[in-house]
């Protein structure tokens, strides 16, 4: 398992983490002050329905959730690891950890596809 | 100006104290003095049976690194006057087996050191005829800052993954690993990217980053890690694409 999938799950880790630093900002910016506050239009849930219909953003919206779930759980894994000092219990934690992200990301996937 | 400072300094001697124990020293203080002098002026001046290692008093050759109030120093490089008013807690390297007072035992670190062949490796030498293998000074800094490494162990002292985990061959082999890898002259990348990605190698560091912060040359063990990371993940993901590729 170590040198097995170890580099896929850290290239998982670290993209994620890009992806939640570049893009995370700005929808939370703009969901969680600028729309409240009224600074900007939402845009109409119509809108978004219409935009969700687009491959394009399914992809982009699959990618925003899913490669964070994976940066959770490779942090948490270790955080569990050396903060807890549990690693006896290493395969409970990976299967918890990368599981919930897998299920995430199947659901992500089920919920953006099925939106026609 | 007759000022003091006072040391309070870990001792251990097996024969004496079972047990290390803080034994403390008042020394003068002076603008210009660093840790190191104050040592030196216990061993001269106050007590000769305190132990510790020095060498060049000018950041070079790496041995005086210390526990300065809890945290990695070259004790050559640590006033006196950043202290004030003291007293000033000195420590052995946190991390590795105390020989005596603020003496540690670095053979885990040579042995680690060791396995990642920190040295030019050639599949075949070219003749002495041909001459040397030059470098233009772009190839020299794609590596020179991971050459300014002194070994002087402050990052394994500041690095939790190594208290934690004994196996881990830690930032500073790690970085110089990098040091050999990016060298233009060397052909043992690959070799040392399968030692590295065994248990205990490159995927033991989870990017806490203190090895950086710690480091006195600025060599960025932490950053190495992670092009080196970057670098086996490449790696992982062309042989699963290409595995008919060299091996």
């Amino acid at each position: 398992m170590r040198k097995g999938i170890t580099p896929l799950l850290w290239a998982l880790f670290s993209a994620g983490g890009t992806v939640a630093a570049l893009f995370y900002p700005i929808h939370l910016f703009l969901t969680g002050v600028a729309f409240p506050l009224g600074w900007v239009n939402p845009p109409r849930h119509e809108t978004v329905l219409h935009w969700l219909r687009q491959p394009l953003f399914k992809i982009y919206f699959f990618v925003l959730i899913s490669l964070p779930l994976f940066h959770w759980a490779h942090r948490f894994r270790y955080t569990l690891y050396d903060g807890l000092q549990i690693k006896h219990l290493t395969v409970l934690i990976v299967v918890l950890c990368y599981g919930s992200a897998l299920l995430g990301t199947c659901l992500a996937a089920y919920t953006l596809w099925s939106i026609h | 100006m007759a000022e003091t400072i006072t040391l309070s300094v870990a001792r251990y001697r097996p024969e004496i104290e079972p047990e290390p124990a803080f034994q403390d020293y008042r020394v003068p203080y002076r603008k210009d003095w660093v840790v190191l002098d104050a040592l030196n002026y216990i061993k001269d001046n106050l007590d000769g049976s305190l132990s510790f290692r020095w060498s060049c008093r000018m950041g070079v050759c790496g041995s005086c690194g210390m526990m300065v109030n809890g945290t990695p120093k070259l004790t050559c490089a640590a006033f006196l006057s950043d202290y004030l008013p003291g007293p000033i807690r000195v420590e052995p390297l946190q991390y590795f087996p105390v020989v005596r007072d603020l003496v540690v035992d670095i053979s885990d670190f040579l042995r680690k050191l060791h396995k990642v062949k920190p040295w030019i490796e050639r599949e075949e030498e070219k003749p002495l005829a041909e001459g040397e293998y030059r470098q233009t000074p772009e190839q020299l800094d794609r590596y020179k800052q991971f050459s300014m490494c002194i070994n002087c162990l402050l990052c394994y002292a500041a690095c939790p993954i190594y208290g934690l985990e004994g196996s881990f061959v830690g930032p500073a082999a790690i970085a110089l690993a990098q040091r050999y890898n990016l060298d233009s002259r060397d052909q043992g990348s690959r070799d040392r990217m399968e030692t590295l990605s065994e248990q205990g190698g490159m995927w033991e560091c989870t990017f806490v980053g203190e090895c950086t912060k710690v480091c006195p040359k600025k060599v960025d063990p932490a950053g190495a890690i992670q092009q080196y990371k970057v670098a086996t993940a490449t790696q992982w993901f062309k042989s699963l694409l290409m595995p008919w590729g060299s091996k």
